[in-house]
């Protein structure tokens, strides 16, 4: 929903990547960009709600303290469920990841704010951490037994190999689906608000006709506003659903 | 990782979109940069969530539960203080309402007794009086009773005397006369 004051139509230009200021290390670009900007503001944003709301460490919690130990709770529940008490000591990880992601899912609905989960590197880059961690600690944890998670128990040893195969290939897409859903939907979303968005301007520049004209695609953009406020709560809450199914993996990888 | 970003790479030069440049997500050439201010900013964010934030808040719920859990255990503590107290003061009434009903009981008994007491007390010593009256009563019964013969023999003398004249008759002739006519 970013947009830009150049060209108003254009649905691809909010997630045009600008440097603010440049750095190069080593003939690599590292310039802090418009991108770079809004992780920093993402995390600062989540960071301060969380840790200000919980200053008083009231008994009796204040409204902000109860929507810091909400979070807290949601997330902890869900891995709990998926991934069981083993999984809590994921727990900051997969808090991190879902505040992140919450956050920058939210800050993307505001109008001109560039979309950190809108760049399908941020969200790749995440859904290797998960992947990662999973892949590391299930051979730290249980060796060469991780790969256990290929072999399903009581398959007919004829079908073994297939269904090895297919579950590599399963276990392989796992970084891809993750990081390609989150970015889609951030991104189609946008798009498709920026679109409707960008048909109300057009017809108000047609007359009278065409201002009467416009109140159907304001009301979908109004409608889709809100859809896109549960798609960034889903969305978030998706890839943490995700990230402890498959932590739950590196911990019992015998299914 | 490069691979991928060779793959993504060769996908943004198709992706090309109308003013002109690359399709901005897949644009290779911000990725160095996108990677290292995720892993500045989330590197961060992760350290003062697992550092800060999450045992803070972990706390917050622990201490709570601790004081909900302490705050039962005490009311249920109370509680059994309280049904101690009313069972002994229960117990405590239906002995002091035995004591009562004891000592009503005994006192009524003993008033029972002494009130029997000093009316049979006074019984005996009206009877003891009217045996005494009924004695004295037939003492003087018969005092009379012997002196009768006495006053009429007496009686007759005069009478004699009067109706005769002259001189009286002999005492025991009266008398002799006399207790003939009584018999």
């Amino acid at each position: 929903m970013a947009g830009n004051s150049g060209n108003a139509i254009d649905p691809i230009h909010q997630f045009h990547i600008s440097k603010i200021f440049p750095v190069e290390i080593g003939g690599v670009d590292f310039s802090f960009t418009n991108a770079s900007l809004f992780m920093v503001v993402t995390v600062a944003v989540a960071t301060l709600f969380l840790v200000l709301s919980t200053n008083r460490r009231g008994l009796v919690p204040s409204r902000a303290q109860l929507m810091a130990e909400m979070s807290y709770e949601f997330v902890a529940a869900t891995l709990r469920g998926s991934a069981g008490n083993d999984g809590m000591r994921f727990f900051p990880l997969v808090f991190s990841l879902f505040m992140f992601v919450f956050v920058a899912n939210m800050l993307g609905m505001f109008p001109y704010f560039f979309t950190v989960t809108s760049q399908i590197i941020v969200t790749f880059a995440l859904a290797m951490l998960v992947i990662g961690t999973v892949t590391i600690y299930g051979f730290f944890k249980h060796g060469v037994g991780f790969l256990k998670l290929f072999v399903p128990s009581g398959v007919p040893a004829g079908v073994v190999p297939l269904v090895s195969a297919i579950e590599v290939i399963s276990f392989l897409s796992r970084p891809v689906s993750l990081s390609v859903r989150l970015f889609a939907n951030m991104l189609a979303g946008h798009i498709t608000l920026k679109v409707f968005a960008g048909f109300v301007v057009m017809l108000t520049g047609a007359g009278a006709v065409g201002i009467a004209s416009a109140v159907l695609p304001l009301a979908l953009t109004v409608a889709i506003t809100a859809l896109e406020f549960l798609v960034a709560f889903l969305q978030a809450y998706v890839f943490t659903v995700l990230t402890c199914m498959y932590l739950a993996d590196a911990l019992h990888p015998s299914h | 990782m490069s691979n991928t970003q060779g793959n993504l790479n060769t996908t943004a030069e198709v992706g090309i979109v109308e003013d002109g440049g690359s399709f901005p997500p897949f644009d290779s050439t911000t990725f160095p940069s996108q990677l290292l201010w995720l892993v500045l900013s989330f590197g961060v964010f992760y350290w003062v969530m697992s550092k800060v934030v999450l045992p803070r808040i972990g706390g917050i719920l622990e201490d709570r539960r601790d004081r909900i859990a302490g705050d039962m255990a005490e009311a249920s503590r109370l509680k059994q203080e309280t049904d101690e107290a009313i069972a002994s003061y229960e117990s405590a009434l239906a002995d002091a309402r035995k004591k009562a009903t004891t000592m009503a009981h005994d006192a009524r008994s003993k008033v029972k007794a002494e009130t029997e007491g000093a009316r049979a007390a006074a019984e005996e010593q009206l009877a003891a009086k009217l045996s005494e009256s009924e004695q004295s009563i037939s003492k003087i019964k018969a005092e009379s009773l012997s002196h009768v013969g006495e006053i009429a023999a007496e009686t007759t003398g005069e009478l004699v005397k009067a109706l005769i004249g002259g001189r009286a008759p002999a005492k025991a002739e009266v008398a002799k006369a006399v207790d003939a006519a009584l018999k």
